[in-house]
């Protein structure tokens, strides 16, 4: 089935948080940004903006009824700087105009005299100096200290992988609409309209059923909407709250680059080693987080790559630290994978390292360490893999030693081309690691005229969770897809909602919807025996026709929903849903955190043009393990867009900030996301076939964030294929490998020489 | 006033012309399905069609609308995603696009489907890879394109049926477009015929082309700024060969070139060189002037014309009248590469404006190349840029002119590299000398598009491929 937006979408009649037709008297806000990292405020002139015509009040920490607090987990963000700036891009004030040009004018008049503090912008200094989030947490199974002396080889070495930006290509924004009685209507491009509602509650010292937020879709979010959106939601509610009039802020561009946290960079050291038959006998990983300057989701980030630490492996002794290091950038944030990404990384370096040194691919040590099931994760719970079944499935469609001897005889023949191949193995864990998190609820009404209209807390951002949640209804009560309308995400209709995140919205709504359909298909079965005279048991509802014993008797959907209505009987139902078994023990690390792993093997092959540096990406052919996907469209397309993604943060997507922590690539000139000619030139994914019972919704296994691993691949076919132009090359495992590291790898001996 | 077609409507509107067509577009005429992204060109996601009449043909070109002024609207058919639709049904670009699950997020799509009705209008080829061309400038965040490829696929499959036939009378047999194309011909030329001026005065502070750069850079000033827009004076857009000259109108964009069949004779890989250059919508805005006069050390256009060692005419603001067909010197003519005085500073009078460059088309004993490395390939901004144009004696250099963008505060003429080069052969030797002396004259530094040891390694290779190109290593 087609994403049921996709009529509304080619036509360019959905509508996103700019698009909503504005109400008579809107305002216009626009933040005014520190443009120091590190600070004290002894000035903050506002007079020159006050007094452009059109600027109705400029907002300041003093303007904040309640709380000045907008942190989720831990409460260490002010809403608006206070005394002190902590990054670049930090507000700390609001203009509120007549229009966005004059707002964005006065913004420009502001004057603000900060005292610099010392800038940290590198994790490790932050460690050093103290400076954490959260306490460490460290990860272990087996006993590391003693397997050392069972390993033939150990290896050690220290990885980077740089941040990412989102680039959601509509920005983040927010319109705020006083309602009656001080009640507030939040419109917000958000992937957690429940955080926007309590936060804005928590500022502007309301309660919480006093703040709708309300969601339609996002025009993209990968993350960066999960918590983020929050500020502009809140920022809004607290001009309109003042001033009694809507308030409007849709950001450039440029402020949203320069003032939203985003993918965590992280620095690491390993340690692995192997017996004499490649088995990974032990491994150790120190992750240094860079948070960036409050904790944001930081330290929930920093659990997943701990969760992640051993990829798809089984190694028996491991010991894995993770340090979330407060520095001076933008608070970094959710991003689709959500450190998993990061802890892989570091352990797939460690293999190339391995067998870099071994001199035998990758491959080798990586096919032999696959997770079985029974094996256990560092955090105790037991694997139900399909490791080794993807692994196979793919060598059986590829051909794996064919393709490596393939790409050997390509480099033998050409001198100016190379190419690289790497496998890419993947375990992504379902479930939000934060264990009370794994709830929804929804709410269904079926209508007297046999319509359908479904709630739920799921947020669409182009992932097609709305289309799922229509699968879900349609079938459960056996109708026409087309009867099901999905309504917003909107905090009075379901409360208390989990962000749309983890992969996992599919799964807990669509399990409400399922039990909330379930419910009224009771009802109205009930309904159906009572008036047949027959006993419910025997009673099913297919395609719109009701049976009774297998036949088909006079009655359809819509004389059943009527009839039911009749009868005085319910038509709603609100659900709730909470996935079973899980758990997870924070003074031990140990548990059951996930309700399912979702498994995957790539193979990526890349072509360098070693007189100018550059690459393609000639092909990523993966098994994926979908359990039965419920939607083949929607989930190809989940794992198309996750795997260029992920090589988009392994090769051109770069991050820099100076040392000031000022972002020096702030802008789409500067930074670079994958364009069309720049994608794999092939992507070909097999769906692994299992019947494997699972606790993913009708068995179709969440496919949100685990594509995106396979990108991780792309970094190390670069590394193969510069080696095999450069063997001496000494390449920093330092991703992403952009054009400029792959140049000077290839001529890494010339390079040095070079004086300018 | 400015008067022009919005699909199908005629607006005829006292707005500034100095503001971007987006903002009239979505908060004065609330056609909201034309995209914000980034308001400097970069995503596509603003993409709208605009029809012109070109020697009584009608002809439509996709640009984002981020960086058009209101004022280059003037007279023009301008179409948005509004102006595709069919009321009840989806029209085949949409269905393709429907049906390959090429829309996720939906936030880019009306920016590929324009782009994509632009292929329909077009004179591109029919294939996959054309019609994948026509969408170069769009950035999707959530699909990672493979889908939008096989829509693109199809499109162009439906493409194949035209055979030669009329394109209106095809895409409307077709519904690929609405039956009211068939009027906008007439519209526009009552509109051409009306004699429409957008700027009475010529004594003006701002000089706009394609506006690709200024509304980047200076956005928020230009909405009110009084304004000589020079987009589509009639003889600041020619390409015209006399004897060996090329003369180049200041406002021809690079499609232009691209279209030109004097630049394509003389540079049989233009196309391939044109490919790296920015992407399809704003090289159908973009102005050699613009290039020159915004002074980046690394414009690719420069970069390509200084090899050339091209000449600049510069006449006075307000010019005096130009006569047709002329190409008579007036005001004073100096070398592009003289230009540059420093970063950003120019060899120009703020009163004065380039009319038009002229250079002398290669020889048969000639050689070129244009060189082009950036983070991504396509649609980026370089790390280093290098053009070379030589004339060969025999087996030896007797000319040679080397550029090189990205190494120095303003685009470069390697005059010591250029002049070590004559009277050499192509060999290694040659290669690697030149490589040296190279190194001599730039003063590369390190910033976002590379370290300035990276972008000397770079140049050094560039150079290699230069010569490369030419044939250096090939038996």
């Amino acid at each position: 089935m087609k994403n049921i937006d996709s009529y509304t979408h080619v036509r360019g009649e959905s509508v996103y948080l700019d698009d909503i037709p504005v109400v008579n008297s809107t305002l216009y806000a626009a933040v005014f940004d520190s443009p120091v990292a590190h600070g004290k405020i002894k000035l903050l002139d506002t007079l020159g903006a006050l007094a452009i015509p059109g600027v109705v009040r400029i907002f300041t920490v003093k303007d904040i009824p309640g709380e000045n607090q907008i942190g989720g987990i831990i409460p260490d963000e002010e809403l608006l700087a206070g005394t002190h700036v902590h990054f670049c891009g930090m507000p700390v004030a609001l203009v509120v105009a007549v229009s966005e040009e004059v707002a964005r004018a006065a913004v420009k008049k502001i004057k603000v005299e900060i005292e610099p503090l010392p800038v940290i912008t590198d994790p490790r200094e932050a460690k050093e100096k103290g400076e954490l989030i959260i306490p460490p947490r460290t990860f272990q199974l087996g006993d590391t200290t003693n397997a050392w002396n069972q390993c033939e080889y150990i290896f050690e070495g220290r990885t980077e992988t740089n941040g990412q930006e989102h680039l959601y290509i509509e920005t983040q924004g927010a319109y705020a609409v006083p309602q009656e009685n001080g009640a507030i209507r939040i419109y917000s491009s958000t992937q957690g309209p429940t955080a926007v509602q309590r936060t804005a509650a928590r500022v502007l010292a309301l309660p919480m059923n006093q703040v709708e937020v309300d969601t339609t879709r996002l025009g993209g979010g990968f993350g960066g909407k999960e918590d983020q959106a929050t500020t502009w939601g809140v920022m809004c509610a607290l001009a309109s709250y003042h001033l009694k009039k809507p308030v409007k802020y849709s950001l450039h561009r440029m402020e949203d680059m320069r003032m939203t946290g985003k993918r965590h960079p992280y620095s690491s050291d390993f340690k692995i080693g192997l017996n004499k038959e490649l088995k990974i006998i032990a491994y150790e990983a120190t992750f240094y987080q860079n948070a960036g300057a409050a904790a944001d989701l930081s330290p929930a980030v920093m659990e997943r790559t701990l969760f992640h630490c051993t990829n798809s492996y089984f190694v028996p002794n491991v010991k894995a630290t993770a340090y979330s290091c407060r520095t001076h950038l933008p608070p970094n944030t959710a991003f689709r994978g959500f450190g998993g990404p990061q802890g892989m990384f570091v352990i797939e370096a460690a293999i190339a390292k391995a067998a870099e040194e071994l001199k035998i691919p990758a491959s080798e040590i990586q096919q032999r360490n696959l997770l079985k099931s029974g094996d256990e994760f560092p955090y105790g719970q037991k694997a139900e893999s399909e490791a080794n079944e993807c692994w196979n499935k793919t060598n059986e469609l590829y051909n794996i030693k064919k393709l490596q001897k393939e790409t050997g005889d390509f480099n033998a023949a050409n001198k100016l081309y190379k190419k690289g191949m790497a496998l890419m193995p993947i375990c992504f864990g379902i479930s939000f690691t934060k264990t009370l998190m794994n709830q929804a609820r929804s709410l269904v009404h079926v209508y007297t005229d046999g319509s359908v209209g479904v709630s739920t807390g799921a947020v669409e951002m182009g992932q097609g969770v709305n289309t799922k949640m229509r699968q879900v209804a349609a079938k459960v009560f056996s109708i026409d897809p087309s009867r099901v309308k999905i309504n917003t995400t909107n905090t009075y209709r379901i409360a208390n909602t989990s962000p749309t995140a983890a992969s996992a919205a599919a799964d807990l709504n669509g399990k409400a919807t399922a039990i909330a359909c379930n419910h009224i298909l009771q009802r109205l079965k009930q309904v159906a025996a009572d008036e047949l005279k027959v006993p419910v048991d025997v009673i099913e509802i297919k395609n719109e026709l009701v049976y009774a014993d297998g036949k088909k008797m006079d009655w359809d959907w819509k004389k059943l929903v009527m009839a039911t209505y009749v009868k005085r009987i319910s038509l709603s139902e609100l659900a709730h849903y909470t996935p079973p078994g899980i758990h997870y023990d924070l003074t031990k690390e140990k548990g059951h955190p996930f309700a399912y792993h979702v498994y995957g093997t790539a193979i990526i092959t890349v072509t360098i043009d070693c007189l100018r540096g550059i690459y393609v990406v000639d092909a990523v052919k993966a098994v994926h393990d979908f359990g039965s996907s419920m939607n083949t469209m929607i989930d190809m397309g989940q794992c198309e867009g996750g795997i260029v993604q992920g090589i988009g943060w392994m090769t051109m997507e770069e991050l820099l900030y100076n040392r000031e922590g000022k972002l020096m690539t702030n802008a789409l000139s500067t930074y670079k996301v994958p364009d069309i000619y720049s994608v794999p030139q092939e992507i070909i994914i097999h769906p692994l076939e299992t019947g494997k019972d699972n606790l993913a919704i009708f068995r179709s296994k969440a496919v949100g964030e685990p594509p995106l691993m396979y990108g991780i691949g792309a970094y190390f076919a670069l590394r193969n294929a510069i080696k095999a132009f450069n063997p001496s090359a000494d390449i920093l495992y330092d991703a992403p490998m952009t054009a400029e590291k792959v140049l000077m790898a290839l001529y890494a001996d010339r390079a040095k020489k070079i004086t300018v | 006033m400015i008067r022009f077609i919005l699909n199908e409507k005629e607006i005829a509107t006292d707005l500034p012309p100095g503001m971007v067509l987006l903002d009239f577009i979505r908060y004065h005429q609330h056609l909201m399905g034309t995209k914000i992204g980034c308001r400097e060109g970069d995503c596509g996601a603003c993409t709208v069609l605009v029809g012109e009449m070109l020697n009584g043909e009608l002809r439509y070109e996709s640009m984002t609308c981020c960086l058009v002024p209101l004022g280059n609207a003037q007279g023009k058919h301008i179409v948005t995603i509004e102006g595709i639709n069919f009321s009840d049904t989806l029209n085949p670009v949409q269905q393709a696009m429907a049906d390959a699950g090429a829309t996720q997020c939906g936030f880019c799509t009306p920016g590929f489907v324009v782009s994509l009705a632009g292929f329909c209008l077009s004179e591109a080829a029919p294939t996959q890879q054309d019609a994948i061309a026509a969408v170069d400038g769009n950035i999707c965040r959530c699909t990672g394109y493979k889908s939008i490829e096989r829509a693109a696929g199809k499109v162009a499959e439906m493409m194949k049926e035209k055979n030669g036939e009329d394109v209106t009378t095809f895409v409307a047999k077709k519904k690929i477009l609405p039956e009211y194309f068939a009027t906008i011909k007439e519209k526009l030329q009552s509109l051409v015929n009306a004699g429409l001026t957008t700027n009475d005065s010529r004594l003006t502070t701002h000089l706009i082309g394609g506006g690709t750069d200024l509304y980047v850079q200076k956005h928020d000033e230009m909405t009110n700024a009084d304004i000589r827009f020079v987009f589509d004076e009639p003889a600041m857009n020619r390409i015209v060969k006399e004897n060996n000259k090329c003369f180049i109108g200041a406002s021809a964009t690079v499609s232009d070139l691209m279209n030109s069949s004097i630049i394509n004779e003389a540079f049989p890989d233009f196309h391939r060189y044109a490919k790296l250059v920015s992407s399809t919508p704003i090289r159908n805005m973009a102005t050699i002037a613009g290039n020159f006069i915004n002074a980046s050390p690394i414009g690719d256009l420069t970069i390509f014309f200084l090899a050339l060692d091209a000449q600049l005419n510069l006449t006075p603001n307000p010019s005096p009248p130009r006569g047709e067909g002329s190409n008579a010197v007036s005001g004073r003519e100096i070398p592009l590469r003289s230009l540059y005085k420093g970063y950003k500073q120019l060899d120009k009078s703020p009163d004065e404006i380039i009319e038009k460059i002229w250079f002398e088309l290669p020889g048969k004993n000639s050689l070129f190349n244009f060189e082009k490395v950036s983070k991504r390939t396509n649609l980026d901004i370089a790390s280093v840029n290098s053009a070379i144009s030589i004339t060969m004696k025999g087996s030896e250099i007797a000319m040679a002119g080397v550029s090189a963008g990205g190494v120095g505060p303003v685009p470069m003429y390697l005059q010591k590299t250029s002049d070590f080069l004559k009277g050499k052969k192509i060999n290694e030797e040659t290669t690697n000398g030149a490589i040296e002396v190279m190194k001599t004259e730039i003063s590369p530094i390190s910033d976002a598009r590379g370290t300035k040891e990276y972008k000397t390694l770079l140049l050094g290779q560039l150079i290699k491929a230069h010569f490369m190109v030419f044939g250096l290593g090939q038996s």
